[in-house]
């Protein structure tokens, strides 16, 4: 059988609700799924706990899905809200000690309080901003990517840069810092 | 704001929050069945709400229950 009528009957199996289909799904995707979870919220722990999560929330819409759609989109834009609740769950919480120790090796030239205070000035911004700047100015994804797991157009995230950006500079003023 | 600060914020941003390259380090699969068997062992709140409006049912006219029992 090709390759492609394989996957295709693995996804209406996976669609009707069948668990070996589904646990062939997230042996295929779970890496992928956590890959991109962890450059969201900055912490392999809690990654996995959102890959869980996301895996659980799929499993739980398989009546919803659709064959002929891309499974790993679905999955991306799904851990994209996982990973965006937690957020949201977490607010004004303060970096964490391993990151400004990890950010040390970068730049020494940088001060180690204007990282942390640009640490902090991230770490403020809301949720949905935090996810963008996260994913397009730290990581340096693509914007049709991003795009594509928040389901916005490409025009909404660079948007959405911009306000992350412009919520940065104001948060740094306040800190003392002029960028 | 100009494109000059806006060069400068991400690199202060690129300087100070490192990209993450964390890998997974195990299989979530044994997790992820066990959180399949809780959900499928909770009750849903459905039923405990039945349950709830039976005592209170049970409460505010005990004698009506005997007949309730005497139906189901």
């Amino acid at each position: 059988m090709p390759v492609l009528e394989q996957q295709s009957d693995l996804l209406q199996q996976f669609a009707a609700g069948e668990i070996g289909a589904f646990e062939i799904l997230f042996h295929e995707h779970q890496a992928e799924v956590f890959r991109w979870i962890v450059r969201i919220v900055r912490d392999a722990g809690v990654a996995e706990d959102i890959t869980i999560e996301t895996f659980w929330r799929l499993h739980k819409a398989h009546a919803r899905f659709d064959p002929k759609r891309s499974f790993g989109a679905w999955a991306r834009r799904i851990a994209t809200n996982a990973a965006l609740d937690y957020l949201k769950s977490r607010r004004l919480e303060v970096p964490l000690a391993d990151e400004i120790a990890a950010a040390d090796c970068c730049d020494p030239a940088l001060r180690r309080d204007m990282r942390e205070k640009t640490q902090r000035a991230f770490h403020k911004l809301p949720p949905k901003l935090r996810v963008v700047a996260a994913l397009a100015l730290i990581e340096e994804q693509p914007y049709a990517e991003i795009a594509d797991a928040l389901g916005i157009s490409v025009g909404a995230v660079k948007l959405r840069v911009l306000r992350a950006l412009r919520r940065l500079r104001k948060h740094l003023k306040q800190m003392g810092i002029e960028p | 704001m100009n494109k000059h600060e806006e060069e400068s914020i991400r690199d202060l941003l690129k300087q100070s929050v490192t990209p993450v390259n964390a890998e997974l380090s195990r299989d979530l699969w044994p997790q992820m069945l066990q959180r399949i068997a809780q959900q499928a062992n909770a009750v849903p709140w459905f039923d405990w709400a039945l349950l709830g409006l039976l005592v209170l049912w049970w409460v505010l006219s005990p004698s009506s229950l005997p007949v309730l029992l005497y139906h189901l």
